[in-house]
């Protein structure tokens, strides 16, 4: 095994116990940053990498994270470091603050070693709408890898890094993360300050991180969570989040979200999560048919809350204070149209106007006002779901890896990519997706949520599984 | 649902510039998206209270502790055109 095979729990046991160094691990790992085949990276922090790597070592008392190194999602802000979130809008922007999130886990000894790819302002479920060019997925080189974090999920699996952050809105961490067979979790909304993070739609967008086991994400979350003066929608966060160990699932009752285990969903997909299922009463644990009328007017909701929040967010970029700036306007108005025209992508537009169009008068009550009622329903139904259990399980997404190009000449078949993962995100719930086998040769996600602030109970269950599945997250011709 | 007066008149409100495609793509789009959407109008929702923020939290107040500030070198340095002391803006019209 090369040392990019190992967990960072295990990379950080073997620099404390004096086997390898930080600067030895920053190195392997930019090896493989370097010869970038899947276009993970759209920045690389080489020289100051090693730099922090070598104070690392020096140090007479090693911080909890020991120098591993960590990919960003360049969504967040990382003070110097070029930050474009996917967009022509920011080419060449470097921030001058780092995201609280990212401070924190370097002050916890992670090293940042490069900022991963990603749909242009986190809009997007393949990652071929960044307009630095699209993500591969490493299990299949004609495939997505998902998104909108797909940069950071697939340097993860290409053992690029160990681990990693991305910011989910409507399913963009663990969508990705089941596309590339590996752990991706959004905690509850608030556990993790968003000041830092740019933002798309800001009562839905939450950082977390991505990994290879249950527990190097439950470590990573660890050292993000909490209160944070700077963003006045984070929680205090009393109860630290644990690295779990369950091995049995007793006394714990798992709903099965029948409407989305129904057709819309690809047999391979379901057969893969049923088998998991089917592990739970071995275990201990037991299964629960769970209905959530409302969950089915999750999509459309969405669609109308994160684009009106996003049209808001994304006034911001008007070529004066930074970003790109049009050429030689004549006069304020003709320079904000030509700026914005020039700067963002198609979906980005296309969105933007959705929003506009929803929050305009007129329309206002009819569709944003709506949608935040269904909101409201959607959040009860996860309510009396969690009075009979205590977690849900679902697919991640509705198929395996897509080909690449197969879904961007049609938005609403793009958008039903995140019809998992959305009333999740809608409700604010922690949620995670696991790997839990294999359809066609491509990686199926097996996605759990709790009530709010139940993440260590929500890690102990996934631990529990992760562990009877024993998935292989070695895609052919990466790593072992 | 979407004709092309109401798209050119939300691309306005947007501040966002089309071209004539990007008119007509826009317009069929938003409608496609538009027509999915619409069955929210379905549901009986008027007892139902709006949620605007997933996770209950009122009042959040924070001592007013003076910190330093940005320089403003610094928060003049990703301005795409500068003067010595501010941001340039063509003129209103």
């Amino acid at each position: 095994m090369a040392l990019t095979d190992f967990s960072a729990e295990e990379q950080i046991a073997a620099v404390v116990a004096g086997e390898t160094s930080s600067v030895e691990l920053v190195a392997a790992h930019l090896a493989r940053v370097e010869h970038d085949e899947w276009n993970s990276f759209l920045a690389v922090d080489r020289e100051r990498a090693l730099a922090r790597a070598k104070e690392i070592d020096g140090l007479a008392t090693r911080p909890p994270l020991a120098g591993v190194p960590i990919a960003i999602k360049d969504a967040l802000s990382t003070r110097d470091l070029v930050t474009t979130a996917g967009s022509k809008m920011l080419e060449g922007f470097r921030p001058i603050y780092t995201a609280t999130c990212v401070a924190r886990l370097e002050a916890a000894g992670a090293v940042i070693i490069g900022k991963t790819n990603m749909d242009e302002f986190a809009m997007g479920s393949s990652t071929e709408n960044s307009a630095y060019g699209p993500t591969l997925n490493p299990w299949d080189l004609t495939r997505v890898p998902g998104g909108s974090s797909g940069g950071s999920a697939s340097s993860v699996a290409a053992r690029q890094v160990p681990w990693s952050l991305g910011s989910d809105t409507g399913g963009s961490i663990r969508q990705p993360a089941a596309l590339c067979g590996i752990v991706g979790m959004k905690p509850t909304y608030g556990a993790i300050s968003r000041y830092g993070l740019i933002a798309f739609a800001s009562s839905l967008d939450q950082v977390g991180p991505f990994a290879r086991t249950v527990r190097d994400a439950a470590l990573l979350l660890s050292h993000m969570v909490g209160r944070d003066p700077m963003d006045a929608t984070s929680l205090e966060w009393t109860e630290p989040i644990r690295v779990p160990s369950a091995t049995r699932l007793d006394g714990v009752r798992v709903g099965v979200i029948e409407e989305l285990m129904s057709d819309g969903i690809e047999p391979g997909v379901r057969a893969a999560c049923q088998s998991t299922i089917d592990m739970v009463e071995a275990l201990g644990g037991t299964v629960v048919p769970i209905a959530l009328p409302h969950a089915g007017y999750g999509l459309a909701t969405y669609y109308l809350i994160a684009p009106a929040e996003a049209s808001a967010n994304l006034a911001r970029f008007d070529g004066i204070r930074y970003g790109h700036r049009t050429a030689d306007a004549d006069v304020l108005l003709e320079h904000y149209e030509r700026t914005r025209a020039e700067g963002f992508g198609p979906e980005v537009k296309r969105r933007i106007m959705l929003g506009t169009f929803a929050l305009s008068s007129g329309y206002y009550d009819a569709y944003y006002g709506q949608a935040q009622r269904v909101r409201t329903l959607i959040m009860r139904d996860f309510a009396e779901a969690f009075a009979q259990v205590d977690v849900v399980a679902s697919p991640t997404s509705p198929s395996t890896a897509f080909r690449l190009g197969e879904r961007t000449a049609d938005p609403l078949s793009m958008y039903l990519s995140d019809i998992c993962t959305i009333p999740i995100s809608l409700a604010g719930l922690p949620s995670l997706s696991i790997p839990c086998g294999l359809s066609e040769g491509l990686p199926v996600g097996l996605q759990l949520a709790g009530p709010a602030f139940s993440e260590n109970r929500l890690l102990e269950v996934a631990h529990a599984l992760e562990l009877a599945i024993g998935f292989d997250d070695a895609p052919q011709g990466v790593g072992v | 649902m979407i004709d092309d007066a109401i798209t050119r008149h939300v691309a306005r409100l947007a501040r966002l510039g089309l071209t004539e495609d990007e008119v007509v793509r826009m317009q069929h789009e938003l409608s496609a998206i538009l027509e999915y959407v619409d069955q929210v109008q379905g549901l009986e929702l008027a007892d139902i209270v709006p949620t605007t923020h997933a996770i209950p939290l009122s009042n959040v107040l924070r001592e007013d502790v003076p910190t330093p500030s940005v320089s403003a070198e610094l928060a003049l340095r990703e301005g795409p055109n500068v003067t010595a002391d501010g941001f340039t803006v063509p003129r209103m019209g």
